[in-house]
């Protein structure tokens, strides 16, 4: 039997009632949104990797090459192989690809009749210096950064290209 | 538009009759503040399960991965910190008010006929919640979780007949590993919560077909659960939360050091409501053990089993039910006095670190400025520079130097380039070791350069020896490295050498779990290692200038 003389204290039970809960609803799940979204406060600093020599290197014939990196997993720190498609563009100029299609990360190889590369899943092709010729391919080819130290690449982490393609 | 889609719920589900039924169920008109424990407890439960939920999502169900996950959970995700401490506090909040919701069935006399089963149940529940925290305990891995569940699982062991069967269960017959780790793991998060939930049902079940209990003599006409008594809960839930909440934020969830099983100083104790337990236990020796650990137990639980059939006259009010109030006092009483004496007894832990320890300037530098210290010898650089009383003055003094990094490694390798005319030769050393030189060339101060050129040779030839490994991908000195394994500040009070030489050797046959790959250096470099993490100060210099 709900007391019909006390409208206002049962308004104030009801209102209080949600109103709780909302807050600890609110303070569980906040933080619980905030933990699986945010990413982690990593403090591992990005490492360059002394891949290879490019004095072989030819002009317009790139390279698949594999390296060895560490990198932080979650909680780990692991030692993995990795591969890089490094192509001299110019005389002065030696880029290095990450080796994966920017559709849908298929692993492409370089063409050698059509000077291109090819990815095998929706031929979406790039040219040598990274740029959508053809298919689905959304942006150009994502680049390690790279820096030369004589001869020697030395590779840091994959940067996304942002252009459209 | 939203009635609507009710009604098609309620048509097809029947919904909003069943949460109606709940809601409007009748209560006793005497129903009150003191029923509200009961739900303040299934609140705890699903508070539990969420946060459980949520760790999870980051946690890696092995030892060592175990630990180093979960120091992820709480150093480098943000809010993780927060969730673990929900979910440990939790635990020992959902015990306080679990043995509240308990004390007040029996000062009210709520457990008496027709409720004998509910009570039942309800003792069932009780050490669900004890098997929580048990299991629970073992998961974080570190030290204190390792030698709980030795010390618990040793305890089972000396049941009578059963002993050697429950060990094996327990996946503990050699001793707490990565089998008993398993079956505690398994047990927390699969077996526990389905049973639990499927019991709470059941207590929840009686405790409506019953009703709740009236207090005595109470004839007054029922009232309505919602909204009044629902409030009374929620205010009740609210104020326990914000309770949790504060000790979350406020006090950090324990982590200590990786489980340790050769770690012979560590004194184990159980969590604080188990404390009693753990005192009741010094009273008996040799053969009379089980005394305390099963049969005193086994007995109190046996008691408050019987308590609905024994206590069967008029139900009394609950200020004239002195027999129950003087159980209740007496019980209080006995459990405070235990637990007091078992936390006085406890020794403090590490009292040697207040002595202290004199540090020389060379103890501080990174890892990498002590490897370049090891350059600056090999490469004979005191032929030509000064460096507190060695060395000849040829060269400029390198405490007065002003340059950077870039500057001096650009420097080592073609000075004339840089400075012409000068008559140093350039370093013949790879970027890496010119970088360790470059970082210990602008260490150099006046005021420390005597006690740098001091630094024993064998911990110089060490810190090189860790450069070159690259141990600081994993772990820190001196605040510097990668916190993935633990950190090596103070490894000489919590280590012998003899531990350290074998880890390098088989990291895994110390430290089951750990992640570290063994190191097979020849004697002369695996004494020099040792002799530099020996070498390290116990903690790290306070804010390392950047």
């Amino acid at each position: 039997m709900c007391e019909p003389a006390q409208p206002t204290r049962r308004r104030f039970h009801i209102t209080s009632i949600y109103g709780l809960w909302t807050i600890i609803s609110g303070a569980l799940g906040l933080p619980a949104v905030i933990y699986l979204l945010l990413p982690p406060r990593t403090r591992h600093r990005d490492e360059w990797v002394e891949v290879t020599d490019i004095s072989s290197l030819s002009l317009n014939q790139p390279e698949e090459i594999t390296f060895r990196r560490t990198r932080k997993d979650g909680w780990k720190m692991i030692s993995e192989k990795a591969a890089a498609w490094v192509a001299r563009i110019s005389e002065q100029e030696v880029v290095a690809y990450a080796p994966q299609c920017t559709h849908l990360g298929c692993a492409y190889h370089w063409d050698e009749k059509q000077k291109n590369f090819l990815c095998p899943c929706h031929t979406s092709t790039f040219g040598i210096d990274g740029k959508v010729l053809d298919g689905p391919a959304p942006r150009p080819l994502d680049r390690y950064q790279s820096k030369l130290e004589g001869t020697k690449l030395l590779l840091g982490p994959v940067v996304q290209s942002d252009e459209e393609g | 538009m939203l009635r609507k889609l009710i009604d098609w719920l309620e048509h097809r589900t029947g919904i909003e009759t069943t949460i109606k039924n709940f809601l409007y169920e009748e209560i006793p008109a005497s129903a009150g503040w003191h029923q509200v424990l009961g739900s303040v407890a299934l609140f705890f439960f699903l508070c539990q399960a969420f946060t459980g939920v949520m760790l999870s999502f980051n946690y890696a169900p092995t030892p060592g991965d175990a630990h180093n996950s979960l120091r992820y959970i709480m150093t480098e995700l943000t809010g993780g910190r927060l969730i673990r401490g929900l979910h440990h506090w939790g635990a020992s909040m959902m015990i306080i008010v679990v043995a509240l919701h308990m004390v007040q069935v029996l000062l009210w006399g709520a457990y008496r006929k027709p409720r004998e089963a509910t009570w039942l149940v309800g003792l069932v529940l009780l050490q669900l919640v004890l098997a929580f925290g048990l299991t629970g305990y073992l998961l974080p891995w570190d030290n204190r979780a390792y030698w709980g569940t030795v010390v618990t699982t040793q305890i089972a062991s000396k049941a009578p007949v059963l002993g050697q069967y429950m060990l094996r269960l327990m996946g503990a017959e050699n001793g707490v590993g990565v089998v008993t780790f398993a079956r505690f793991y398994a047990l927390h998060v699969m077996l526990l919560p389905l049973v639990t939930v499927g019991i709470i049902g059941i207590h929840v079940f009686l405790v409506r077909k019953h009703g709740v209990a009236p207090s005595a003599g109470d004839t007054a006409p029922k009232k309505k659960f919602y909204p009044g008594q629902v409030f009374k809960d929620t205010i009740a839930i609210f104020a326990a939360f914000v309770i949790l909440f504060t000790l979350a934020v406020t006090v950090q969830a324990p982590l200590g050091r990786l489980a340790d099983p050769t770690d012979l100083s560590y004194i184990p104790r159980p969590e604080w409501y188990f404390l009693f337990l753990f005192e009741t236990l010094k009273f008996f020796e040799g053969p009379l053990e089980i005394i305390g650990s099963m049969v005193l137990p086994g007995l109190a639980l046996t008691a408050l089993a019987l308590l609905p059939f024994v206590d069967r006259g008029e139900l009394r009010k609950v200020t004239r039910r002195t027999t129950a109030i003087a159980a209740v006092a007496l019980g209080a009483i006995g459990w405070t006095s235990l637990t007091v004496a078992a936390i006085v007894t406890t020794p403090k832990e590490a009292a040697g670190q207040d002595e202290a320890e004199q540090i020389a300037d060379w103890q501080i530098l990174s890892a990498e400025e002590l490897a370049g210290l090891g350059y600056f010898r090999k490469e004979n650089c005191l032929a030509c520079h000064t460096l507190g009383d060695k060395g000849k003055a040829i060269g400029p003094d390198l405490t007065a130097s002003k340059r950077t990094a870039a500057w001096h490694i650009s420097h080592f390798k073609r000075p004339q380039e840089v400075v012409p005319g000068s008559a140093m030769p350039p370093v013949s050393l790879a970027d890496p070791q010119l970088n360790a030189l470059a970082a210990f060339v602008l260490k150099l101060k006046p005021n420390n350069a005597q006690s740098l050129v001091d630094a024993p040779q064998d911990v110089v030839d060490g810190a090189v020896i860790y450069q070159r490994q690259s141990c600081g991908a994993c772990h820190q000195v001196n605040g510097r490295g990668i916190k993935v394994g633990p950190p090596l500040n103070g490894v000489k009070d919590r280590r012998t050498r003899a531990w350290i030489i074998q880890h390098f050797r088989d990291p895994q046959k110390l430290s089951p779990g750990s992640t570290m790959p063994p190191y097979r250096f020849n004697d002369r470099d695996m004494e020099r290692i040792t002799n530099y993490l020996l070498a390290l100060p116990d903690r790290e210099p306070a804010a390392a200038e950047e």
